[in-house]
């Protein structure tokens, strides 16, 4: 097996798209971009409308429907960008959540291999036992989760939250990635063998751009339920690591109900997720580029 | 595929156990605690054996609340997980409009429930909401706070616009992998494209939708932020689905015990039923 | 069964290609005879999974045409070629049965349900599948699925040539050969077209009866087996093929004698165009290891069983030299080369030595 040989696989997978494009017919494609169209359009809507309501001032969202601001208004962003207890909300967000994504991916790659190539002890007990841990509702967890953590002094910390969050994220990573896996199928790992790779030097360099499709959609997914935990985010933090979820709570306190604001923080909230799915998107849509072995 | 029996395979699940048992066990053991025992505050305990689990089973508002969530969660699973896999294949697999929609798509995943639900509620307001005022004005009488109907079409309505680009990613990602060759093979076979999707395209998904149906059946019988936010379970109880019951008991009433039961009670159904999904979309695996 | 006719073709990956480097295929002219079987063989890169690919219709080639049977088919669809593949993995139809794997082509054409039963049956039997007919495809081993894989281009009457693409790369050693063996016999039985595209060269040469040798997007020779052992046209093809592979070292040329350091060795003829840097080359069943000729030390002996492979240094060069097993090396080494064994290479190209 050489670099070579993937080379001359990846450069005839686009000619082969290339070449089946042409090759359908024509009305096939014309409608075929319709769908998604569609389906965009109707999620940018309440976007569009979440935007909009940042840049007006409450009484204007309250007052009645207008399809764009009126009073435009910078107020509800300025507020969030100058007031610390705001903008570090997003801060502690980011930090525990980027820990646990590394945490849940790290440590369910290994494990998935395990799940997907060998039978064990216990194995498919095991794989279910994993889902359970998200089928519990969150709300009569939060009491003993924050007794547990405070005994391990780890309170107010992101590696509390971050470790918290592998609850549900852990067992969703190695799932998602143990399907992937299970599309290689098992020559290739002996075909490294024979060619005298080791199983760290197989893993990284051959197995893992095989299963880069997968690795995208875990690392995204691993983000984005963390990044949108409310509750135990909430429950295990104070001060030092306030997530912006909980920040975003203080807009329904005592100066009434500040949609704006409330609009201006969930806007800035999407901007980080945006960001890892660009980032991930080329391993998503990535095809399943065999290297001749 | 063949699978060689090896038991040390434990030690690269090892880190994965350890992380997900150490938040998963000890917790459990503090609601099972509850679960089983009367407090009449000060911390004092009396074991109170299965009564709270009693309670709960037969009342008549358990029951309303179940019949919501599976009502809820049925709709969902019909439309959500058919709708992924339709746009997942309509979307390029090639260009710049690939990472266009990726990121588009996102979007709705990455918003914090919290403000799901505050974008919907005022968004389907009759008055000041785009989408309440052009229903309205279509000539539908609609009024998601008074109408039960109206409540339940603004709610599932809001949770497909959330969650169904979850079931796309996957889809899509599951699409991506397959490898060219396949559909090389499948032209020079002469097959249509039905029978590209039914052999080819659908069977290698199976594992991805399973995940796909698993998740969005867990997270819709879950559901608690958004109807919270949107309805808060109204109007009157005709959207209080399970956990905003749940909620209700534990919370306003702060009763640990019935409320332990409960969750104990709601988490064995939803494990009951996610292993018979899982079983029946399994069952082909083993030869 | 048809002829295939590569007209002047060149493919480039590249949008606009503008020097030779550009190509990925250089330009290939060249008839693939009715019922032939040919292999393509060359190292990872070479061009010729480019060149299956363009017979296939993978690819549209930059330039040049294709033909079947003196029929144009370069515009048309991989379905209307009517071609058979089978590629490097198995591809199948993880969710039907052998049976309805290979009655799939069949069907999908609106063949009469009678006739696929005949086809099919006759098609298991000739693969050894009748016994797994039933059973779904999913669970059988990696070459059972490549002979379904193989099945379903068989099985259609109509197919103008099968093509393989690396197809025993997952199949245990042990199979391979039977399977190697199957391949011949369905050749000899059916006569179709067939081009197997491989790196290997003893698949290549044990399957086909012309070897097409490619290097670097070029074809540098098609020939039979033995054509390619004897006379190789490319010092490539000669340290290719043949295990261990022709030695070949450069020298400067006089007439009829060729220098190597100190050493001459007499040519059997002078060449006929001396261009370019010149290499001699000599497999080392011609290198004769005794008490004459030119001096070597030796560096190592590997005994392979029947024979011995020595690799020793000659004037500072890698030389190869097969022994006898029963032949020992002497105390001096020295090696002759046999005349016959001689080939001239200018700028790795083979010159004719005139008597």
């Amino acid at each position: 097996m050489s670099e070579n040989t993937a080379v001359a696989a990846s450069t005839t997978m686009p000619r082969a798209a290339a070449a089946r494009a042409t090759a359908r017919s024509g009305s096939r494609v014309r409608l075929g971009w319709l769908v998604p169209t569609i389906y965009i359009v109707f999620l940018m809507v309440p976007i569009y409308w979440l935007l909009t309501m940042s840049f007006k001032t409450t009484n204007e969202i309250l007052g009645g429907l207008t399809l764009w601001p009126h009073k435009f208004t910078f107020a509800n962003y300025q507020t969030i960008f100058t007031d610390p207890s705001w903008y570090m909300g997003y801060v502690n967000s980011i930090i525990y959540v980027t820990i646990n994504t590394l945490i849940s991916v790290v440590a369910a790659l290994p494990a998935a291999y395990a799940f997907s190539r060998y039978r064990f002890l216990g194995d498919k007990h095991l794989f279910f036992w994993l889902l359970t841990n998200r089928m519990a509702p969150p709300a009569v967890f939060a009491l003993p989760f924050f007794q547990l953590y405070s005994a391990i002094g780890l309170f107010d910390t992101h590696i509390a939250v971050a470790l918290s969050h592998c609850l549900f994220n852990v067992p969703l990573a190695v799932w998602i990635l143990e399907g992937f896996m299970s599309g290689v199928p098992k020559e290739i790992d002996e075909t490294a063998y024979i060619d005298g790779y080791s199983w760290p030097r197989f893993f990284t360099k051959i197995f893992m751009p095989l299963i880069a499709s997968g690795i995208g959609v875990t690392a995204f997914f691993c983000f984005m339920f963390s990044w949108v935990e409310l509750l135990l985010a909430k429950t295990l933090t104070s001060v030092a690591a306030k997530p912006i979820a909980a920040a975003m709570t203080k807009t329904a306190s005592a100066s009434g109900y500040q949609v704006g604001l409330l609009a201006a923080a969930g806007v800035l909230t999407i901007i980080p997720g945006a960001i890892v799915i660009y980032f991930v998107r080329n391993y998503i849509a990535k095809g399943f580029a065999l290297g001749r072995v | 595929m063949d699978k060689t029996w090896n038991n040390r395979a434990w030690f690269m699940v090892l880190p994965v156990l350890v992380l997900v048992a150490f938040n998963a066990i000890i917790p459990l053991m503090t609601v099972v605690n509850y679960s089983v025992q009367e407090t009449f505050g000060d911390n004092v305990f009396l074991f109170h054996g299965v009564g709270f689990f009693q309670d709960v089973l037969t009342s008549e508002r358990f029951h309303s609340a179940l019949l919501r969530s599976l009502a809820f969660t049925a709709i969902i699973l019909a439309i959500e997980i058919p709708l992924g896999v339709a746009i997942a294949l309509a979307m390029p697999r090639k260009g710049i409009w690939v990472s266009v929609c990726l990121v588009l798509m996102a979007l709705p995943l990455l918003i914090p429930w919290n403000v799901v639900g505050a974008i919907w509620n005022l968004f389907a307001l009759p008055e000041i909401g785009l989408l309440g005022r052009t229903l309205n004005g279509i000539g539908f009488d609609y009024n998601y706070t008074r109408h039960p109907v109206d409540a339940w079409f603004t709610l599932v309505l809001m949770d497909v616009w959330h969650w169904t680009s979850l079931v796309v990613l996957l889809a899509y990602a599951g699409l991506s992998s397959i490898p060219d060759a396949y559909y090389q093979a499948a032209k020079i076979d002469g097959a249509s494209r039905w029978a590209v999707f039914r052999f080819i395209q659908l069977p290698k998904m199976k594992r991805v939708l399973t995940i796909a149906v698993l998740l969005r059946f867990m997270d819709s019988f879950m559901i608690y932020t958004e109807p919270s936010v949107l309805t808060g379970g109204g109007p009157g109880n005709s959207t209080t689905v399970l956990s905003i019951d749940l909620v209700k008991i534990a919370l306003g009433q702060f009763d640990l015990g019935p409320a332990a039961a409960m969750s104990i009670i709601y988490f064995l159904i939803i494990l009951l039923l996610c292993w018979i999904f899982y079983t029946l979309m399994m069952r082909n695996e083993e030869q | 069964m048809a002829r295939i006719d590569l007209d002047h073709i060149r493919h480039s990956y590249l949008a606009n290609p503008r020097s030779e480097q550009d190509y990925a295929l250089k330009e290939v002219h060249h008839t693939f005879d009715d019922g032939g079987a040919y292999a393509l063989l060359g190292p990872s890169g070479c061009g010729k999974t480019t060149l299956l690919n363009i017979i296939s219709g993978l690819i549209h080639p930059s330039e040049g045409r294709l033909l079947f049977n003196d029929r144009d088919v370069t515009e048309l669809s991989t379905q209307q070629r009517n071609i058979a593949q089978v590629f490097q993995f198995p591809v199948i139809y993880d969710t039907m049965t052998v049976y309805d794997n290979l009655a799939f082509p069949l069907r999908n054409r609106g063949v009469p349900e009678a006739d696929v039963d005949r086809k099919v049956k006759e098609i298991l039997d000739m693969t050894g599948l009748s016994d797994r007919a039933g059973k779904r495809a999913r669970g059988l081993t990696a070459d059972q699925k490549q002979k379904i894989s193989l099945g379903r281009g068989l099985v259609r009457s109509d197919v103008n040539a099968i093509l393989f693409d690396e197809p025993l790369t997952v199949i245990d050693p042990h199979m391979k050969w039977v399977l190697r063996s199957q391949l011949k016999q369905l050749h000899h039985r059916f006569g179709y077209t067939m081009v197997y595209v491989t790196h290997d060269q003893t698949e290549a040469l044990t399957f086909a009866n012309q070897v097409v040798v490619m290097y670097e997007g070029e074809i540098v020779q098609i020939g039979t087996p033995a054509d390619l052992f004897a006379r190789p046209k490319h010092t490539f093809v000669g340290y290719f093929i043949g295990s261990p592979g022709m030695n070949v070292m450069p020298v400067a040329v006089e007439g009829r004698t060729a220098r190597i350091g100190a050493q001459t060795i007499a040519l059997p003829g002078a060449p006929a165009a001396q261009a370019g840097s010149m290499e001699l080359g000599i497999r080392p069943e011609f290198v004769k290891v005794g008490k004459e000729g030119m001096p070597v030390s030796v560096r190592r002996v590997e005994d392979i069983g029947r024979q011995k492979i020595v690799r020793a240094s000659l004037e500072g060069r890698e030389i190869a030299a097969i022994l006898g097993e029963d032949e020992e090396v002497p105390a001096e080494p020295k090696v002759v080369f046999a005349p016959e064994g001689i080939n001239l290479y200018a700028s790795s190209w083979r010159v004719e030595m005139g008597a």
